[in-house]
């Protein structure tokens, strides 16, 4: 059966977390459909890279080294996976859904006419009947994710097409290392043979990359508020609460296209994934665009005026109320019992 | 230096306030209760055509939108806000496109537009959110692309220099024209309407709206052609039926699901002094804090 491939992306020089996640998530998809697991990687001076990728399952490390391939550019990217793609005919390719894959995805779908989903949250393995047709397609890829503004939860197939392609925002599939042991096999690609001149027409003058300065994906406590907060005054509350807990702040889509906190704050589908041990949230109805990316908090508690919000069937703790009373005496109590 | 400018924009609907009644008894969306919008950040690409136009005059800014008829209310707004003219690429044989079959159609009607130097979108759709159409078109056109677009720093007769927003960084990149580029909602908010233009393209219609009205406004459009909003269907542009609408997409939705939250068993509280002191001693009993 033909292989799954994950193109994978280089961050200061090693293996994106996301595409180390898409490889955990890619081996178990692999040995669910007795196939190969391969690995691309792009960039230059990858010395050493099939290292950081054996360990997580990989069968065969495709490997193109050539300095212009750094920094990434979309068309030269584009021109060798195509080529790779049409020679290797993968069943399934992954990427993350960073800037990086959602610019390279639909690019290379887009050429080889297959298709693409994008920000999935999750990937499974099954079977499609299409009646009008009459025909019977075996381990597809489902590829779903929440469309409509989280209303709905959409499973989209590619039932005719190859490669099925699929994006997967960071933090959205756990990375565990496979088999520390693991050996695969590298292929070098020869580059030179499959640029073309044309590709190499867009040129990054400049590049300023900064460590992000807020880190909710690591903070094990996360006070997060939604469009319920009613301003960016009232956030400064909860920034107070995360202070006195230790946490971050995060924030729902609606909270952040409000303009009451930050797009890196965002957590849900279109944001950070989070997994805390404490999430409270805040003022937060809970779209499932949002939930998607807290649900696997350890401890939830909803704080919101309606006693019905879709957050509260996923919180351990409920409170009715309104934030402006709740949060200082959140504040008020935990001072009070720590001291 | 006048540069002919495209935007791709959007009709969507306002899934940021979605009320209770967005979803219909059987667990489909009821589009009927959501207002249709300009997609949010295909005002942000309109904002940087119109920048253009104001720094290059002779600049050209055309919209482009696939979608149903009702479409034409966002060309109309884009013309109110600046645009010269836009097109509406409507037609049966367009519906059930997957992002895919969207870029080939549209890649298709720019083909049969007078020429074009920049094509700009905005990054995505709040409806569907995945960032793609405008990659696609780049590739159906042999075209280059940059995307997460923030700023136009510059334009010379053939290239561009525009600034990128990354998750970590930015980026300053230089792209040879024609090509696309796609704009984040980083990029600055579009420009309100300007009264004039209102009253100009007030009574701006597509052809099949004004066989659809009862007042005959066709005295009217004789001597103001600019009051006729081009609609494109699938016999104006060169394509196969075979990358359109359903048979084009690769993709196909197998289910949709209605969001239904398992419930756990939680706990409820009032905010009472009483109960939020126990919650506390609770969680720092149990080394959730502290």
């Amino acid at each position: 059966m033909n292989s799954i491939f994950v193109i994978c992306e280089i961050e200061e020089g090693k293996v994106a977390d996301v595409s180390l996640e898409l490889m955990t998530k890619g081996r178990s998809l692999a040995n669910e459909l007795k196939c190969k697991l391969e690995a691309l990687v792009l960039g230059h001076n990858l010395k050493g890279v099939e290292k950081e990728l054996y360990p997580f399952g990989a069968d065969v490390v495709h490997i193109g080294d050539d300095a212009r391939l750094d920094p990434y550019t979309t068309l030269p990217h584009t021109s060798v996976i195509v080529e790779l793609f049409e020679k290797e005919q993968p069943q399934i390719a992954l990427l993350g859904a960073s800037t990086f894959g959602r610019d390279l995805g639909p690019r290379v779908s887009s050429a080889l006419q297959s298709g693409l989903t994008a920000d999935c949250t999750s990937l499974v393995i099954g079977d499609h009947e299409d009646k009008k047709a009459k025909k019977e397609y075996k381990d597809l890829l489902y590829q779903i994710r929440p469309a409509f503004g989280g209303n709905i939860v959409a499973t989209i197939i590619n039932p005719d097409c190859r490669p099925q392609m699929a994006t997967v925002r960071e933090g959205v599939m756990k990375k565990e290392v496979y088999d520390a042991a693991y050996k695969g096999k590298v292929n070098k690609l020869d580059i030179d043979k499959m640029l073309k001149p044309e590709d190499l027409v867009v040129k990054v003058i400049e590049r300023h990359m900064e460590k992000s300065k807020v880190n909710i994906k690591n903070s094990s406590i996360i006070v997060a508020g939604g469009y319920g907060v009613g301003s960016k005054e009232n956030f400064a509350q909860l920034e107070e609460l995360a202070h006195v807990l230790g946490g971050e702040v995060g924030a729902s889509r609606a909270a952040v296209d409000a303009g009451y906190a930050s797009h890196e704050r965002q957590i849900g589908q279109t944001g950070v994934t989070v997994r805390p041990k404490l999430y409270i949230a805040c003022g937060i109805s809970g779209q499932i665009q949002h939930t998607a990316g807290m649900e696997e908090s350890a401890m939830i508690i909803a704080i919101n005026n309606d006693p019905n919000a879709p957050i509260n069937k996923i919180a351990d703790y409920v409170i009715t109320g309104d934030l402006g009373a709740v949060v200082p005496k959140l504040i008020k109590f935990y001072k009070k019992n720590t001291k | 230096m006048g540069l002919k400018v495209i935007v791709l924009a959007k009709q969507v609907p306002d899934t940021r306030n979605v009320g209770k009644d967005a979803m219909k008894a059987d667990g489909t969306v009821n589009r009927a209760a959501l207002p249709a919008i300009f997609n949010p950040e295909d005002l942000n690409a309109l904002e940087q055509a119109l920048r253009l136009k104001d720094r290059y005059p002779g600049t050209e800014v055309t919209i482009l939108t696939m979608g149903p008829g009702r479409a034409a209310d966002i060309i109309r707004e884009g013309l109110f806000r600046g645009a010269d003219d836009g097109y509406l690429l409507t037609d049966r044989a367009f519906a059930g496109s997957d992002t895919l079959a969207t870029s080939y159609a549209i890649s298709c009607a720019i083909k049969k537009m007078n020429g074009v130097d920049l094509i700009i979108a905005g990054r995505q759709a709040i409806d569907g959110d995945t960032a793609q159409v405008g990659p696609q078109v780049a590739e159906k056109l042999g075209l280059p692309q940059v995307t997460y677009a923030e700023e136009v720093l510059s334009v010379d007769k053939d290239k561009m220099v525009i600034k990128r927003r990354l998750e970590r960084g930015v980026e300053t990149v230089e792209m040879p024209l024609p090509g696309v580029i796609t704009v984040n909602a980083s990029a600055p908010d579009c420009r309100p309407r300007n009264a004039k233009l209102t009253m100009k393209f007030k009574h701006a219609k597509t052809i099949t709206e004004r066989q659809g009205e009862a007042e005959d406004y066709i005295d009217m459009t004789a001597d103001r052609p600019y009051l006729n909003i081009a609609e494109m269907s699938v016999n104006d542009i060169d394509s196969d039926a075979k990358w359109l609408g359903l048979t084009g997409s690769p993709t196909k939705v197998k289910k949709i699901e209605n969001v239904v939250f398992q419930a756990k068993e939680s706990k409820r509280l009032t905010p009472s002094d009483e109960e939020i002191d126990e919650l506390m001693k609770d969680l720092i009993a149990n080394h959730t804090i502290g």
